[in-house]
């Protein structure tokens, strides 16, 4: 028999296959049904401060716009006594969930102050949720900001979710640091019990007709898988947390890779969404084929095989492709450290 | 048993005790009464049970009519029921309020009284619709306060039990029913105490039962009719009595005491008057203030007026009076006096005959306050006064100048009776600004944290865009009873700048007190920019200046342009009314309450608002003299006719009080193209036209609201004399080739919407957010732009002949009939008229439904319809809301019985005008611009040959020639009319087969009242009567005039697609018969942002929530499908188009489970009407069968 499990924020797990947090969690039936399909946990959908913001300013905009000004409508919406603003909504999910499903629940939140960060992380775990994923996302735009304001910023908000809640937590992260590795092990250091590796952005396209910037979200594809492949390779055995692969997972080969890189888990979503829920059961049958014919025990044993620390060329981690346009047919492959030497000629 | 105080408005207080006691409650919206029918729909959909531990049903109705019915019929089941309305509603109601007497049966009416409509609609208050019901058999019992609203409310119900009367509740419209004051909150156990169970028991077991049936509502006839209408008798012979008992029950219970009839002031008054209504509380103060400074007056308030008791009456009234003077606040022209003044005199004729009284006293009759006139202390002393004449004036009237009839009295304004201890505050905002939010708050803040009494009343212009408001607040010790507005003011706000120039806000301060002004200048120079007579108030009163930027501060905590909290921070910190600290601790407190249910960040905002306005206010250190050369300008320009410069420019001045009688016309008629005038300069930022990047298209024109975006062409011979900033580009369209274009904006009438920006198509190919037009501050541009605007309107209009009508880019240079209307910046509704009033507003009568479309339409002081430069235009009228397709029919019949009547004089004058004139006039088909250019000649010269015809029949023919030219109904209205409350009408309009082009401004709410449900709200949308969102889908009125298979019938949404709702307008119009057309209109009662209301408007269409298509039986001759779909299948779900409406979304923020569930079955609702219409319109129709004659 195949061992398929696997521990997560110190969770055991069933199986390494997680949907990540996506539109399939909004529906507790899809919940239902993303366990009846064999995930092992769910991450929730997101919830954003600051679109929590800026619903509380829109419902008060709209609410009292025009009001009070014309004699035969002093407003023109009833006002209850009472809405769901905030999180509400979102912690009645997590308990529903909870009482719907056996698997783990992850929640996922993005703050933007210190205090949104905190008080929702509060509210999550009271709602019952397992673990939290701090979704760091954003985009840093603004010229005047130092990347090293940023990145202490971002620990900082790990510290501080950590200190108001005893669940675990995990960090959904961009690749967009200088150097990757040096902040995976920050964020270690601040006390995150695992990294998500990656977050995918946002990235607008132009309508030609209408001369707009409009919003294009694309799932992922299959090449999407290299950029967590090559991190989580090079983390594995470098840092205590937990390394969860998301971006690119598409069929059972991708979690073989991943896995053998060092992930603990890995996350689905575009698949999902693509192919249908019950997709989930298809890459857990072909996982546990794979490894039938390839004579493997457990994850547990082909984790981190692939790592750059325990596979045959750890170099072949941090090969610079462009020294391949530069040398022309010779091939050469280059670290990243010969390649700074070549270029700066130190 | 203490009880909670608690500030709020009459409403609010009638609602509680009407809520608290009954279990069936039938509303439907109208002013002043629908916020009652809000309260008692919003705490049901909040699951808030009555005293008797149940959530009493509230249903709305399709007019009051229905409502009055419902009740009647929960009544006559066993149920306590009750509704709430005002003047043509309780006129509906009158039917079935006799019906319920004549049974009787108890239920209490609670009205807030308001003028019916006469000469004009108004919505303010007086007393001729109650008065209306004096036959109906009800009890009439007035409130003259919002604490008496509340008591006299629980009175009214218990009453009505104990004496099986129905009684008809009400105060004042406005005055009481919207002021703000401290009161008292009565307990459900109040309310349980007074309500006799076993009276309540009893009503139960009159009950139409199966269980124990009977037959009510009988016809009888005229052997028994009379004997049983008088078997009511002794049930109206005990009402007083019975009433005077409960309210006895009501003072042991609760401590406040009435009566059948109250008297104050001397003992030994020779002089009193007698009144109801809000009125009695001014006349009370007034009694005071006299009485203190040695008069002898006195006051006797008429509370039960019906069943009037001689008995309680004459033994309330002081033996030793000599004069009375009875005011009514009602007029019934051709009557002896007004209602009261009759009964009056009967009573002490009675009391006579009876031999209670020796002689009567001299009793006068008076009018007062018609349609909420103010009725000031002033007026009171003035009607005491004239009761000291020998020969006191009778049938006077008093507060205006009648100096046609000289019924007036004279009195001096200056009189006063505001006292010491009472702290008074005007403050003038904008209606968009939280000025009256923010003086609501400080009125809660002072009248639910301190032992202080606290009144305010809120006085709003009629303008739908640019209001402004003026709050009056009071602040004392005492209970206050000053029903009347604050003219003695200790503080003065100005919170927008370019009121200064606008109003005289300085007369109202008291010297020594204080201005506070909302100021873009800092405290050092503010004082150079403020007008001459401003500065020379604040020198001569010795006035206190404080400026504070709030716009700056609101901007900076993230508020835009809201600055309620700011400003009332600053009349704490300024005035002193409460101790700064504790002030400023209460206004957080509040800010908690008022908007911590809305999320944390609306919260913080206002917090922030808090500290940063302390910081921003200051004194400003006064100088000694007066710098400024800013006078105040003229309302309307010189250049405005004799009329518009004396009356209705007084109007907009707000000094429309002081106009005289005889300023007016006798029959309520005014002149058009008025709003022209106005000027009222209240954008920020205007578009601006950048003739190289626009590819003239025409929407910007076409969807503008206001009609400030103009398009011409031209010889370039016009451009002669151009301002030297105007803007002429070549015309682009092949036809007008060598010819000059022009897109000129009316900068001072622009209410800075952005619509036309929104919709404009072509960007500025370098700097892609740049548009064809763009929106630039406004002040800048105003003196330039408003020359090029003068030059603009003398270039002459483009010959009518020769415009394509049916390309907007060609349409569009139509003169618009309809310009410049106070409608909500970005109206959804008026592109529609002013499209209509383009394609033929020269030759069309508007019969025009009571709602927005009037109140933008025909509000004073002016209106928006406007003529052309042959003085054609649009001639306008509203006679009801429910009568509205009946009103316009009228007109049909009445125009096309002229124009046949003037066909038949043409045949029987052929010999004396000449055949060829004859046979022209009787034949032209008048099918274009082109013919009805001919037929206008013809009737020219068949004019001037008239003329020169001494006969009868010439002098006819000339009275009716004018309608040998084609004329346009149109019958415009709301949804509220079309599918509620005038749909039995329109029904029957669409039916008659008559050429009348009926056009529904859907905008899917009663918007006006402020937005209430109707039959057209779509499922799942919130509005108020449908807090909890409307569980069903909307009513198909389109598919149902399709039913007939004779009427033209066009569904539009213009921000969907333009050229359709243009084509739409073309067709209905030709078509002779009736035409629908059912147009999609984006409104401020969605919760969207107008600016981009067209989107909106295209996301509906797209996502199927609205379809577009025309229905037209002509096609059937051809054996067509008279049904063509003109929407796309959906291409959007509804949900896309409901997440951009606060109607929609606020549901998943209140009732998110409820939400789900209907937005699911709102998607539903659309997939499902479009597979319908698209199989209607793809049906094989078979060619009609020829017409046979039989």
């Amino acid at each position: 028999m195949i061992d398929l499990t696997t521990t997560y924020l110190g969770l055991k797990l069933r199986t390494p296959l997680i949907p990540s947090a996506s539109p399939l969690s909004q529906e507790l039936d899809s919940i239902r049904r993303l366990e009846d399909a064999g995930a092992s946990a769910v991450v929730l959908y997101s919830i954003f401060e600051e679109q929590f913001r800026q619903e509380s300013v829109e419902l008060d905009h709209h609410l009292s716009a025009h009001t009070e000004s014309f004699p035969e409508a002093l407003s023109y919406l009833p006002e209850p006594s009472a809405f769901r603003m905030g999180a509400e909504g979102y912690l009645n999910h997590i308990r529903k969930a909870k009482q719907a499903v056996g698997i783990p629940i992850i929640a996922s939140l993005n703050g933007t102050t210190v205090k949104g960060w905190t008080d929702y992380a509060k509210q999550i775990q009271e709602a019952g949720a397992d673990g939290i994923e701090c979704n760091l996302y954003a985009i840093p735009s603004d010229p005047d900001v130092s990347s090293a304001e940023i990145e202490q910023a971002y620990l900082d908000v790990v510290k501080t979710v950590k200190s108001a809640v005893t669940i675990p937590v995990a960090v959904k992260l961009s690749p967009f640091f200088s150097n990757m590795a040096n902040m995976a092990r920050r964020f270690d250091q601040a006390g995150a019990n695992a990294l998500v590796l990656f977050n995918r952005f946002y990235q607008p396209d132009i309508n030609l007709d209408e001369l707009e910037i409009q919003p294009n979200v694309l799932l992922s594809t299959p090449q999407a898988l290299r950029l967590p492949l090559t991190w989580i390779g090079i983390l594995y055995g470098r840092i205590k947390a937990n390394l969860a692969a998301t971006s690119g997972v598409h069929g059972p080969e991708d979690v073989v890779k991943l896995l053998m890189v060092g992930a603990d888990v890995t996350m689905l979503c575009s698949t999902l969404l693509r192919n249908g829920i019950s997709h989930l059961r298809y890459i857990e049958d072909g996982l546990r084929q794979w490894m039938e014919q390839h004579e493997y025990e457990s994850v547990q044993q082909m984790k981190g095989s692939m790592s750059q620390l325990r596979c045959p060329d750890p170099s072949a981690f941090e090969r610079a492709q462009y020294m391949k346009a530069v040398k022309g047919v010779q091939h050469v492959m280059v670290t990243s450290r010969e390649a700074w030497r070549i270029l700066t000629g130190d | 048993m203490s009880r909670k105080c608690k500030t709020m408005d009459a409403n609010e207080a009638v609602a509680h005790v009407a809520y608290g006691v009954n279990e069936v409650i039938a509303i439907y919206p109208i002013t002043p009464s629908s916020p009652m029918g809000e309260w008692a729909d919003q705490w049901a959909s909040e699951n808030l049970p009555n005293v008797w531990k149940t959530i009493p049903h509230v249903a709305e109705m399709q007019s009051e009519g229905g409502a009055a019915g419902a009740v009647h019929g929960a009544l006559q089941t066993g149920a306590l029921a009750t509704t709430f309305t005002a003047s043509q509603g309780l006129l509906l109601m009158v039917p079935n309020m006799n019906k319920i007497a004549g049974e009787l049966t108890p239920t209490a009416f609670h009205v807030s009284a308001r003028t019916v409509a006469t000469h004009a609609l108004s919505i303010f208050g007086d007393h001729s619709d109650v008065m209306l019901c004096r036959t109906t058999g009800w009890a009439m019992l007035c409130s003259n306060s919002v604490q008496e609203a509340m008591d006299l409310a629980l009175i009214a119900h218990a009453a009505s039990l104990e004496t099986r009367i129905p009684f008809l509740h009400f105060f004042d419209g406005f005055r009481t029913s919207h002021e703000v004051n401290k009161i008292e909150i009565l307990s459900d156990d109040d309310i349980r105490v007074l309500i006799n169970m076993d009276r309540v028991i009893e009503h139960r077991q009159r009950a139409l039962s199966p269980d124990h049936p009977v037959l009510r509502g009988t016809a009888q006839n005229p052997d028994v009719f009379f004997q049983i209408r008088e078997t009511a008798n002794p049930y109206y012979d005990a009402g007083p009595e019975k009433t005077q008992a409960v309210m006895d029950k009501f003072a042991q219970t609760v401590g406040r005491s009435y009566h059948l009839f109250d008297y104050v002031g001397a003992p030994d008054a020779e002089r009193v008057i007698i009144m109801m209504g809000s009125g009695a509380e001014v006349a009370h103060e007034t009694v005071e203030h006299l009485n203190a400074h040695g008069e002898k007056v006195g006051l006797l308030k008429v509370r039960l007026y019906r069943p009037f008791s001689v008995k309680h009456f004459l033994s309330t009234l002081p033996s030793t009076v000599r004069q009375i003077a009875v005011l009514d606040r009602t007029k019934e022209s051709g009557a002896i006096g007004e209602p009261l003044y009759l009964d009056i005199v009967t009573a002490l004729n009675e009391g006579v005959k009876q031999g209670k009284l020796k002689t009567a006293p001299v009793v006068v009759g008076g009018r007062y306050g018609l349609s909420s006139k103010e009725f000031t202390p002033a007026m009171v002393k003035a009607v005491y006064d004239n009761l000291k004449q020998a020969k006191p004036k009778d049938h006077f009237t008093i507060g205006i100048n009648d100096d046609v009839s000289h019924t007036s009295l004279p009195y001096d304004p200056q009189f006063s009776t505001e006292m010491g201890t009472v702290v008074r505050a005007l403050f003038y905002g904008l209606g968009a600004d939280g000025t009256v939010g923010a003086n609501k708050n400080s009125i809660k803040i002072i009248g639910e944290n301190t032992d202080n009494y606290a009144q305010g009343y809120f006085v709003y212009d009629s303008k739908k865009s640019g209001a402004a408001t003026v709050s009056h607040l009071r602040f004392g010790p005492q209970p206050i009873r000053s029903s009347y507005l604050v003219s003695k003011a200790n503080f003065v706000a100005c919170h927008q700048w370019i009121f200064l120039e606008r109003y005289d806000m300085l007369s109202s301060l008291v010297p020594g007190g204080t201005f506070l002004v909302n100021s873009p200048f800092g405290p050092d120079e503010v004082w150079d920019h403020l007008p001459r007579p401003v500065q020379e108030q604040i020198l001569a009163k010795k006035a206190k200046l404080f400026v504070i930027d709030a716009y700056q501060v609101a901007r900076d905590a993230g508020m835009g342009s809201r600055m309620n909290t700011i400003l009332q921070v600053c009349f704490f910190a300024i005035s002193a009314v409460l101790p700064r600290e504790q002030a400023i601790e209460a206004i957080r407190e509040s800010i908690r309450d008022t908007y911590g249910k809305k999320g944390e960040e609306i919260v913080q905002k206002n917090m922030q608002a808090v500290d940063a306005t302390l910081a921003h206010l200051f004194e400003v250190k006064v100088p000694a003299r007066v710098t400024s050369i800013i006078e105040m300008p003229p309302a309307f320009s010189p250049a405005a006719p004799k009329f518009e410069r004396e009356v209705l420019a007084e109007i907009y001045a707000g000094r429309g009080d002081e106009l005289p009688v005889s300023a007016f016309s006798v029959d309520g008629t005014f002149p058009t193209g008025t709003a022209k005038w106005e000027k009222r300069n209240i954008a920020l930022e205007i578009p601006q036209w950048d003739s190289k990047v626009c590819i003239q298209c025409g929407k910007c024109a076409m969807v503008c609201p206001h009609a400030v975006i103009r398009i011409k062409v031209y010889d370039s011979k016009e451009l002669a004399g151009a301002p030297a900033t105007f803007k002429s580009t070549e015309a682009r369209d092949k036809e007008w080739q060598g010819q000059k274009y022009t897109i000129q904006v009316a900068p001072e009438d622009c209410t800075g919407c952005g619509i036309c920006v929104d919709i404009c198509p072509a960007k500025n190919k370098t700097e892609t957010r740049l548009k064809a037009i763009n929106m630039v501050p406004q002040p800048p541009l105003r003196v330039p732009e408003r020359d090029n605007w003068e030059f603009f309107l003398k270039i002459p209009e483009f010959d009518r002949r020769n415009i394509k009508v049916g390309a907007i880019r060609q349409q569009q240079i139509q003169e618009p009939l309809f310009e410049f209307s106070g409608a909500c910046a970005g109206c959804g509704e008026t592109p529609y008229l002013k499209l209509m009033s383009q394609l033929f507003g020269d030759r069309a009568v508007i019969a025009n439904a009571t709602g927005c479309s009037s109140i933008y339409g025909g509000n004073l002081p002016t209106t928006p319809w406007t003529k052309n430069a042959a003085g054609r235009g649009p001639a306008w009228s509203n006679s009801l809301f429910e009568d509205n397709a009946e009103f316009g029919l009228g007109f049909r019949l009445s125009i096309d019985k002229q124009a046949q009547f003037a066909q038949e004089l043409v045949r029987r004058m052929t010999g004396s005008i000449g055949e060829e004139l004859a046979t022209a006039l009787l034949t032209s088909p008048q099918k274009d611009e082109a013919d009805i250019f001919e037929q206008r000649q013809r009737v020219d010269i068949l004019k001037e040959r008239l003329a020169k015809i001494d006969s009868l029949e010439a002098r006819q023919l000339l009275a009716v020639a004018d309608m040998l030219v084609k004329k346009s109904v149109w019958i415009v209205g709301g949804d509220g009319w079309a599918y509620d409350i005038g749909y039995g009408g329109l029904d029957h309009v669409i039916a008659s087969g008559r050429n009348v082009n009926l056009l529904v401004l859907d905008t899917e709410v009663y918007s006006n009242t402020g937005g209430q449900s109707s039959k057209a709200t779509p499922r799942a949308a919130v509005a108020k009567f449908a807090a909890g969102g409307k569980p069903g889908p909307k009513k198909d009125l389109g598919l149902m005039a399709m039913s007939y298979g004779t009427v033209y019938v066009a569904s539009v949404a213009m921000g969907a697609k333009d050229e359709h709702t243009l084509k739409a307008f073309l067709e209905a119009e030709a078509y002779d018969g009736p035409s629908l057309i059912i147009a999609y209109s984006h409104c401020i009662a969605h919760g969207i942002d107008m600016t981009t209301g067209m989107l909106d408007q295209k996301t509906a269409v797209d996502s199927g929530q609205w379809l577009l298509y025309r229905y037209n039986p002509d096609r059937t001759a051809q054996g067509e499908n008279p049904l063509i779909l003109d929407s796309r299948a959906p291409t959007k779900k509804v949900a896309d188009f409901m997440s951009m409406e606060t109607r929609f979304k606020m549901l998943t923020k209140s009732k998110p489970e409820d939400a789900k569930r209907l937005w699911a079955e709102a998607q539903h609702d659309a997939e499902t009407r479009y597979r319908m219409y698209e199989y209607l319109s793809q049906r094989k129709f078979e060619k009609e069968p020829a017409k046979t004659d039989h």
